[in-house]
């Protein structure tokens, strides 16, 4: 049973926009980041990387490294002790330990090229460098395999040495195909037999990368008493530490996560991947905390992206304007491991629409490229552009109005997901009807200048969002201002909006918090800040410890006054009984006779989280002769829920727009015939500038979660899915032609115009 | 990173005589913006790095009357900060502007971009267009090369051991002329050039007919290329549609680029032919006032 909230409208804090806690650190420079740290005795690591994206080790010969001056270990996978074959919760996706443990350090195979053979620790960064050089390699090169169509193909080369395949519940050896799975309802052939107009399309994308600022970096000590401690930028600590725990074999109870200041994630830093080698560096340099740090080409590399991969969609629809079936093949590249987002791309690929019928058929497919990981919405976007692709084809054909189709076929409260599960309260027809009468969508696309040529796109998308475990501790300090500890890393200025939703519970300005986010042996667990649950869930936590406090103020009253408990109300900020009254703040100095400082802590594990939907509208303008393609206008609607601090919610929405757009347009991981990443830098790994985008509207419309006392939804993660097809559909409007394969650039465009 | 000596000379003879001692390990830094990369990814390993910031003839800008003498040195922010030479020479500012950005604009600059040699150097084509001279000294005496035949391929100049640019000499551009530069990236900053072009215009007296042209192209070839017969082909020609097509056609015929991350032969080649066309009609524009 879940408990459910009736929506409040009378705030006083949540809905307004106080400066964050954390914002003056962050803009002055004071923040401390994972490469900031620093610790007596530190000392550097380097890592050795594999040059080619397939290969055998015959051998690797470290003893020149070993013997140059200033080296204190050198590190294989002999190092590692045997990790359990077993998979592990990362937040949004799992590692499996024995897999993952040769994934940070290869283990007599490489998957990728840069995936990690070797590693150094020295006495400074460069001799780590210089060092990790001298380590001698001998490869039998392998042929790299770069797409799924290559992987999938009959007597392709397997690339991990006894993964055993479960195919719709056979098992299959010598296969890349690691999962195939269907969810399947109604009778979906006979659906489409009966339909007046059935669409098929196969679409494609490359990888893309999340291209977060700040590079992986971990800091770790293992001292002699055996306890190992960790600086790293992730966007859980928790997660470092059973990672690491069940990457080298120890307990969980041995290892301390200290949290540092995150530089962006985007799903990309919920896996572990130095950490470990740090660790064992450490202790094999005696002790010396050891430091290490990507550039940007390992990130590239070896860190992870979501995957590419193709898309097979099939819609059918009667004249009348109702969907009658879908039917999808859901092909991801998980990398060089098993593990795409393919499972959630089939629980949102057909989530925005209310089907009669539909077969979902996903496969992860492992490619040599780097493992795959989560990036905002994992596998959204992708599914989100192929049906939103064909739903448009459709609505030209029959010459549907975009908007009016989707809510004649929209999903709403008791429509059943392709996977099964029900929904509850959901806002994707208000989000449509939000469209509908937006500006934007009411305004003509103006005319383009001699040459250029405009266009419209619309398109809408789905995420589940989490829940899960988070912890809250609230202190009540003897000036009346509050210490807050909670778990959960702060991407997007959820101090403050964790902070906000106590401060409405207990009449405090949120000014007067202090928020932490302590070591993972200081606060209790909370899961990582991935799935757009944090505010949600460790705001849930918030409120929770926030009426605790309440509780136990209560009684301290009724001590004070010599009354019933009973007796003593609490509104406003403001406790009462018998006539009297005093205010929180200024209670929090009278506390000692009653037993001194007031403290109460609360930890949730939410089942549900309620569901987020955006609609966005792209106008773009082509320079017919060049194919470069500018986004001249731009709205993102979206169901917040409510939005806490519409400020943060707003930044989301335009952020994760900015990458939907960066996605659609230009970025790609462009892979030459050796199975390289050939634009491994910012320079060629084309993300949008603040030049390259228009002022990004945003339309929030607030259908309570019945989930949450004050109606919150996640919204960090679905607004990166529409945009894919919105830019894509506006780009095909501008031009007269279908795009199926993305990026849509500029070549692409005049390979389409010309036929060049 | 391979260790090396770090060097500050304050005169050209001293910076020569490191470049000499270390030969091919040691290279001459100006803003450092390629070099550091370069050094960092061991793609050179060095064992000296002459700075030449402190060599005043490296590091002096000036309009004489006759021309533009640019130290090997000069960050482009003074090049184009300066308003003589905005006003002058807008077809080099077009370049000069568009390398990197701010921070990179405050370091790097066209003497740098030109020994860099890199097939997509924004600085180059437009002082190839403005018929530019490298003046390169050595111990045993001073040279000017050609800008256009400065780079014999990617990441490879004329100079040898021991060279060592000094500046780059602009002459005065003629009257009637104009100059212009651009280049195609899918964004719209720090983007590296698809292709690029550049173009140099004199007009007659009446402003509708050219008496002569300079066509130069980016990223379509191992090096900038001097694209002569469309340039030439304008060379008596009214100022119309027709000549101007002419020339950009011929422009797309000198293109030579290959498929790579950045785009295709096909579409490289397609806009060569476009943005010769833009450019010629913006040098004109610029040439008329």
């Amino acid at each position: 049973m879940v408990a459910t909230y009736d929506a409040k409208t009378d705030y006083k804090v949540i809905g307004s926009t106080p400066i964050r806690h954390d914002g003056m650190d962050k803009v002055t420079g004071r923040a401390i980041f994972g490469a900031d740290v620093k610790a007596p005795g530190l000392i550097w690591g380097d890592l050795l990387r594999s040059p080619h994206a397939h290969a055998r080790i015959k051998s690797i010969d470290t003893s020149t490294a070993e013997a140059m001056d200033g080296v204190f270990a050198v590190l294989t996978h002999a190092d590692f002790p045997q990790a359990d074959d077993k998979s592990i919760d990362a937040g949004e996706g799992t590692v499996n330990l024995r897999r993952g443990q040769t994934n940070v350090m290869a283990d007599g195979k490489v998957h990728y090229k840069g995936h990690v053979v070797a590693a150094v620790a020295a006495t400074d960064r460069n001799t780590a460098r210089e060092a990790a050089r001298l380590i001698k390699v001998d490869y039998e090169v392998l042929p790299a395999i770069s797409d799924v169509d290559t992987a999938m193909a009959a007597g392709a080369p397997a690339i991990l040495d006894g993964l055993v395949g479960d195919h719709l519940g056979q098992k299959v050896e010598n296969t890349n195909v690691a999962r195939v799975f269907r969810h399947e309802f109604g009778d979906v052939d006979d659906a489409f037999a009966n339909s007046d107009l059935v669409i098929e399309r196969t679409v494609s994308m490359s990888m893309v990368h999340q291209g977060y600022i700040e590079p992986h970096n971990a800091t770790a000590i293992w001292a002699q008493d055996g306890n190992l401690t960790v600086w790293s930028s992730t966007q859980g600590s928790f997660g470092v530490r059973s990672q690491t725990a069940g990457l080298l074999h120890i307990p969980e109870s041995k290892i301390k996560v200290n949290y540092v200041e995150i530089g962006g994630g985007f799903g990309g830093k919920t896996v572990a991947y130095l950490a470990p080698v740090a660790a064992l560096l450490s202790r094999k340099s005696g002790g010396r905390p050891v430091k290490l740090v990507m550039d940007r080409q390992s990130v590239f590399e070896a860190s992870g992206p979501a995957p590419g991969g193709k898309i097979r969609m099939k819609i059918g629809v009667n004249k009348d304007g109702k969907i009658t079936a879908a039917d999808t093949d859901l092909i991801l590249e998980a990398g060089g491991y098993p593990g795409s987002a393919v499972g959630a791309a089939a629980t949102c690929v057909f989530a925005c629409y209310n089907l009669p019928s539909s077969r979902i058929t996903g496969y992860d497919v492992l490619v040599n490229k780097p493992k795959s990981a989560a990036y905002r919405a994992p596998g959204s976007p992708q599914a989100s552009f192929a049906i939103e692709t064909v739903i448009d084809e459709i609505c030209d054909a029959c010459g549907f109005d975009k908007i009016q189709f989707r809510l004649d076929n929209a999903a709403h409260e008791g429509t059943r997901r392709g996977d099964g599960v029900q929904f509850a309260r959901v806002g994707l027809e208000e989000c449509l009807t939000a469209a509908k009468e937006s500006d934007h969508w009411n305004s003509p696309l103006g005319d383009a200048p001699a040459g250029k040529s405009r266009g419209r796109g619309l398109a809408t998308a789905y995420w589940m969002n989490g829940g899960g475990k988070s912890t809250c501790d609230l202190m009540l300090q003897d000036d009346g201002t509050v210490m807050m500890n909670e778990g959960s890393a702060d991407i997007g200025g959820t101090r403050t909006s964790i902070a906000m939703q106590a401060a409405e519970v207990l009449g405090i300005p949120v000014e007067d918090f202090h928020p932490s986010i302590p070591d993972t042996d200081s606060i209790g667990f909370t899961g990582v800040t991935g799935g757009s649950r944090t505010t949600y869930t460790t705001g849930m936590a918030a409120y929770n410890a926030a009426h605790k406090l309440i509780t136990e103020l209560q009684h301290r009253v009724a001590d004070l006054w010599e009354t019933e408990v009973d007796n003593v109300s609490f509104a406003d900020g403001t406790f009462s009984a018998n006539g009297d009254s005093i205010g929180i703040q200024n209670l929090a100095g009278k506390l000692d006779p009653t037993g001194g400082p007031a403290t109460a802590t609360a930890s949730v594990n939410l089942a549900e989280a309620g569901n987020a939907y955006g609609v966005h509208i792209c106008d773009v303008e082509v320079d017919l002769a060049t194919g470069k393609t500018d986004v001249v206008r731009y709205t993102a609607i979206q169901d917040v829920g409510k939005a806490v601090h519409p400020q943060y919610a707003e930044g989301q929405i335009q952020g994760g727009a900015a990458q939907g757009i960066g996605w659609a347009l230009n970025e790609e991981y462009f892979i030459n015939s050796a199975g390289e990443m050939a634009n491994r830098s910012f320079l060629d790994y084309r993300m949008p500038t603040p030049l390259d985008l228009p002022m990004i509207d945003t339309i929030m419309v607030e259908v309570p979660n019945p989930l949450h006392p004050y109606g919150v939804r996640g919204v960090g993660e679905v607004p990166i899915c529409p945009p894919l097809s919105a830019a894509t559909q506006a780009v095909k409007n501008a031009v007269g032609k279908p795009f199926y394969e993305l990026p849509v650039k500029p070549g692409r465009i005049l390979e389409a115009q010309n036929g060049i | 990173m391979h260790p090396f000596a770090y060097v500050a000379p304050g005169t050209i003879d001293e910076a020569v005589a490191v470049l000499n001692e270390h030969g091919d390990r040691a290279r001459p830094m100006a803003g450092g913006t390629d070099l550091i990369v370069k050094a960092r990814a061991n793609a050179w390993e060095l064992d000296a790095v002459v700075d030449i910031k402190n060599i005043p003839e490296l590091m002096s800008l000036s309009d004489n009357g006759d021309g533009l003498s640019i130290g090997a040195g000069v960050p482009c922010y003074q090049v184009y900060g300066n308003s003589d030479i905005a006003a002058g020479y807008p077809g080099i500012i077009d370049g000069a502007s568009i390398i990197g950005g701010i921070q990179i604009q405050s370091r790097a600059g066209l003497g740098g971009n030109l020994c860099n040699a890199a097939p997509s150097a924004d600085g180059i084509c437009p002082l190839i267009v403005h018929s530019a001279v490298a003046k390169i000294t050595n111990a045993s005496g001073t040279r000017e090369v050609a800008v256009e035949d400065f780079c014999t391929g990617p990441s490879q100049t004329v100079l040898n051991t021991g060279d060592l640019l000094v500046s780059i000499e602009v002459p005065k551009p003629a009257a009637n002329s104009g100059a212009a530069y651009t280049r195609f990236t899918p964004r719209n900053e720090m983007d590296i050039a698809v292709a690029g072009v550049g173009v140099m215009v004199v007009l007659d007296s009446s402003g509708q007919n050219f008496e002569s042209a300079r066509i130069a192209l980016s990223a379509v070839g191992p090096t900038p290329i001097l694209a002569s017969a469309a340039g030439d082909s304008l060379a008596g020609k009214p100022v119309n549609d027709e000549t101007i097509a002419a020339a950009a056609a011929l422009a797309r015929d000198a293109a030579s680029p290959i498929t790579d991350m950045r785009g295709t032969v096909e579409q490289r080649k397609q806009l060569v032919e476009v943005l010769t066309g833009r450019m010629i009609n913006k040098a004109v524009e610029r040439a008329r006032g």
